[in-house]
């Protein structure tokens, strides 16, 4: 092949040694300063349950939660999450028991292909925090503008027009919206 | 457990897995020493590949190769020409694949992509659909083996003496499948034998092309399809990540992975296809139809021919005496489009439905009613007798549980603040399909059933129905039943489409397992029989036998819209379908691939659309931020009910297949309400806050 006049590239480190804490496991390991927080859970640590739908954070196939918060893990660089507590969907389940999500997504058939469903399952249980500490989203009723609206700080109810807002970061090609908006009711407070 | 009964609501077999992350995917495979690849699509939109430099890609750490046209290794062409990847250096449209880098890590062959210089000389090229476009011809068929022309009576003639006319014509622009597991394969070889885990909806048919492009016996390739994370038509076909994957595993003797980026899938697994669609109905003043005329205008690429036959619905849904359906396609320098979600129903459904909405305005009558008036006794088409067809109980039922005799029939005629609300009505339908299958079954030592078909579970629950099936043919009940799929080394089978799965691989799963059943009898009855009892059934010559009837699924579907009059936004409320699709032989899974379809509908009438780019020949959306599908807060209050059916004419199960026609009226349905409430007829998908604002004000 023909050399090119691009200049030469320096070499400096491009790798870390961190350390994951996954479903309350430790891992050390090696990681490339490019690797995400979703390649070294599928690749390196053989989790493969945080799925890749589009690696650029428009899809929410990856979603995990990180410190207890959801995030899309194919944004975040595994470096930066050096010692943080990252739940997966493998470690939902408490034991033989599964999280009372897992158990409503069978119960109302919350998916179909299956490839959007951890995503859905983690940002689900982020949901329910965020709604349990207060956070308003795009549809809850302001304070002060009538019935409906939650003081500031106190839980937001989780109607089904709440979860759907809180859960659309999360795509579902086959479409199982619905049922999905139904197993969260079940479990929502 | 007790029996279950036909249709019972059986939880997906493998939804446990599902919800904790335990099934595995094709990307999900990483056998020892298994290497990344990361694909490099072409930058021209037609021209020749004059230099690959890779000196920088293959200087970076952990690099391993870079496969072009240069190296890589030759394969035998198979049925579909978009397999034959890095074989010469011809660009046939962007995206096209013109290297693949191949490293250590996914993050290295990322870079080794990002650092190949690729030296191309572009020709002039031509990728924008135009009604009167030099290049367009009348193909000898239209996808499916369709005609491209029929012709009855004289239509011109009855057109031109119609009392009332309608006369419009439809535009569409592309869409992309997007199913949420980007297609993706882990390639393996072990001396001659070749293993790879890929995600498509038929393995059989992916063994059979690589057998023929690596020219090996099929025994000698195994494709794995355990999981497989949605493909809506795209992953009904080979698709190149499968032959690159083997490329470099053959050529690293490695195991190699590759998984497709998102935003490179417009380009690679088809797409469909845009179409300009002229329909032309000329009725009496009561509403019968004496003309119908459906002429399509669609893309291929240069590299296949693909005609979207989006004609093919008026040839089966209304008497007209007099009628021409037709379709003209032009070979542009495109990516090659193909099937998605109800391939020539979904398109030409649209503009049918929509012109049928039209037709009732300008008669002044329901539309319902007006399609009640039309309802062919026999097909119009072929002059065949329907196997069943319930169209008109699927309207009547629909219109009593939608609520639409409540409907003041007037555009505009309600309004909520600056919303404009309206409720429109669309007819569905889809054939029935079927496919010739093999399938075996066996008593297990111990106790129990093991039956084995190389069926695909795409999400719509074909694990889980065919188990009924069989369940249901051996008498037993359905935790006595394992069933093997998703593997190539299974008996063989067809693929997960054109809503013929269920039937194709049930049937011979049925016969398979009546058979058993006959043996375990003759073997005196036992459950748990001494010996391994074994029948195989293949429906070779029986599924495939032409049959005296027309045979199609229908169904009816109701949206209720509202349109911001102020920013031109449309919001569903309500979508309602009632169907009549033979059996139902899973209700829970049933009813969530009927409404599955319809949030794809939905889709496909107010957001998904791509724009191709004149000057740079590329779908400009080629991503989920820019290709917008529906989310949660898409999705209105949905409902899909069913009319059971007794149709004898179809398969032992009597289903007639449900994974297409949910989407097929949806988008007309929602653009008729979209009339109704705006007083605006639309005829251009999807119906963007942008388009719908430049009429109202």
């Amino acid at each position: 092949m023909a050399t090119t006049s691009t200049p030469p590239v320096e070499h400096r480190p491009t790798a870390s040694q961190i350390t994951l804490r996954v479903n309350g496991a430790a891992h050390r390991l090696t990681v490339d300063h490019r690797t995400t927080v979703l390649d070294a859970l599928r690749e390196h640590l053989g989790l493969i349950g945080a799925k890749k739908g589009c690696d650029h954070g428009q899809c929410g196939a990856c979603t995990v939660l990180i410190d207890g918060h959801r995030i899309n893990s194919c944004l975040t660089l595994a470096v930066a999450a050096d010692g943080a507590q990252i739940t997966t969907v493998e470690g939902l389940s408490d034991g033989e028991q599964p999280h009372p999500l897992q158990r409503a997504f069978l119960d109302h058939d919350g998916f179909q292909c299956g490839y959007c469903t951890p995503g859905q399952l983690c940002s689900a249980i982020g949901v329910l925090a965020e709604a349990a500490d207060g956070h308003p989203s795009h549809v809850t009723p302001l304070p002060g503008t009538g019935s409906g609206a939650p003081p500031p700080g106190s839980p937001v109810p989780l109607t089904s027009s709440e979860i759907r807002e809180r859960m659309s970061g999360n795509l579902c090609r086959c479409g199982a919206y619905t049922n999905i908006v139904d197993a969260i009711e079940e479990v929502a407070p | 457990m007790s029996h279950p009964e036909p249709g019972a609501p059986l939880g997906r077999l493998e939804g446990q897995l599902k919800v904790t992350g335990a099934a595995r995917y094709a990307a999900e495979y990483t056998p020892r020493g298994t290497a990344y690849a990361w694909p490099v699509p072409a930058t021209i939109a037609r021209g020749t590949v004059t230099a690959v430099h890779d000196t920088d890609a293959l200087a970076m750490p952990g690099a391993l190769a870079v496969l072009s046209h240069h190296n890589a290794p030759r394969v035998t062409p198979a049925d579909d020409p978009v397999l034959s990847v890095l074989q010469n250096a011809h660009v046939p449209h962007r995206g096209w694949y013109v290297a693949l880098a191949i490293a250590e890590s996914l993050e290295a062959a990322r870079g080794m992509a990002a650092a190949l210089h690729i030296d191309y000389a572009a020709d002039e090229h031509d990728v924008v659909l135009t009604e009167g476009h030099a290049r367009l011809y009348e193909p000898e068929l239209a996808n499916g083996g369709h005609p491209a022309r029929r012709e009855h009576g004289d239509f011109d003639a009855a057109y031109a003496s119609a009392a009332v006319r309608v006369d419009a014509t439809y535009t569409m622009a592309a869409q992309h499948n997007h199913p949420m597991e980007p297609h993706a394969s882990t390639a393996e070889w072990d001396g001659d034998r070749l293993t790879v885990y890929d995600s498509n909806q038929g393995s059989t048919k992916v063994r059979d092309a690589l057998a023929t492009l690596f020219e090996l016996r099929p025994e000698q390739v195994t494709v794995v399809s355990e999981h497989v994370g949605g493909g809506f038509g795209s992953k009904g076909t080979p698709r190149p990540q499968v032959v690159l994957a083997a490329m470099a595993a053959r050529q690293l003797r490695r195991p190699v992975k590759l998984a497709l980026p998102r935003n490179q899938l417009a380009a690679v697994v088809g797409h469909r296809a845009p179409t300009v669609q002229r329909l032309r109905i000329g009725a009496d003043r009561k509403g019968g139809i004496s003309a119908l005329g459906h002429e399509i205008i669609t893309h291929t690429s240069t590299v296949r021919e693909f005609v979207e036959q989006a004609a093919t619905p008026s040839r089966t849904m209304y008497t007209a005496p007099n009628s021409r359906t037709t379709h003209q396609v032009a070979a542009l320098d495109v990516p090659t489009p193909s099937w998605m979600r109800a391939p020539g129903e979904a398109s030409g459904m649209y503009a049918l439905e929509s012109a049928m909405d039209e037709l009732a305005v300008a008669l002044g009558m329901d539309p319902v009613e007006l399609r009640v008036r039309n309802d062919p006794a026999i097909e119009p088409d072929t002059g065949k007798p329907f196997s069943s067809r319930h169209l008109v109980e699927c309207l009547r039922e629909g219109a009593r549980r939608f609520g639409w005799e409540e409907r003041d029939p007037r555009p505009r005629s309600r309004r909520e603040g600056s919303l404009l609300i309206g409720t429109g009505v669309a007819s569905a339908t889809y054939p029935v399909l079927v496919s010739p299958s093999m399938a075996e079954a066996c008593t297990v030592p111990g106790g129990g059933y093991r039956v084995r078909v190389n069926a695909t579970d795409i999400g719509t629950g074909a694990r889980t129905v065919l188990a009924q099936v069989a369940a249901d043919a051996l008498g037993v009940p359905v935790d006595h039943v394992l069933i093997d799929i998703g593997r190539s080394d299974l008996p063989a089978a067809p693929l997960a489409g054109g809503s013929s799965g269920t039937a194709s691989w049930g049937w011979a799963v049925h016969h398979a397992c009546r058979r058993l059943r006959a043996l375990v009898m003759e073997a005196g009855g036992a459950e748990t029989p001494t010996t391994t009892l074994r029948a195989f059934a293949d429906t070779s010559g029986e599924a495939d036998a032409e049959s005296p009837y027309a045979r199609h699924a229908f169904g009816a579907h109701f949206a209720e819209v509202a349109v911001d009059a102020d920013t031109g936004e449309t919001r569903v409320r309500r979508l309602l379908g009632v169907y009549a699709a033979g059996r139902i032989l899973n209700s829970r899974t049933g009813h969530s691939q009927f409404i599955g379809g319809m949030v794809m509908g939905l889709g496909m009438a107010l957001l998904e659309g791509s724009t191709m780019d004149p000057s740079f020949g590329d779908f400009a959306e080629r991503d989920l931020a820019s290709y917008h599908v529906p989310t949660c807060a898409d999705t209105p209050a949905m409902e899909a009910h069913w009319i059971d059916e007794d149709d004898r004419h179809l398969n032992p199960m009597g289903s007639k297949g449900i994974g297409e026609i949910g989407i097929v009226g949806t988008a007309a349905a929602i653009g008729n309400a979209v009339h109704h409430a705006t007083g605006v007829r639309l005829r251009e998908l999807p119906m963007t806050p942008d388009k719908v604002l430049a009429h109202l004000n």
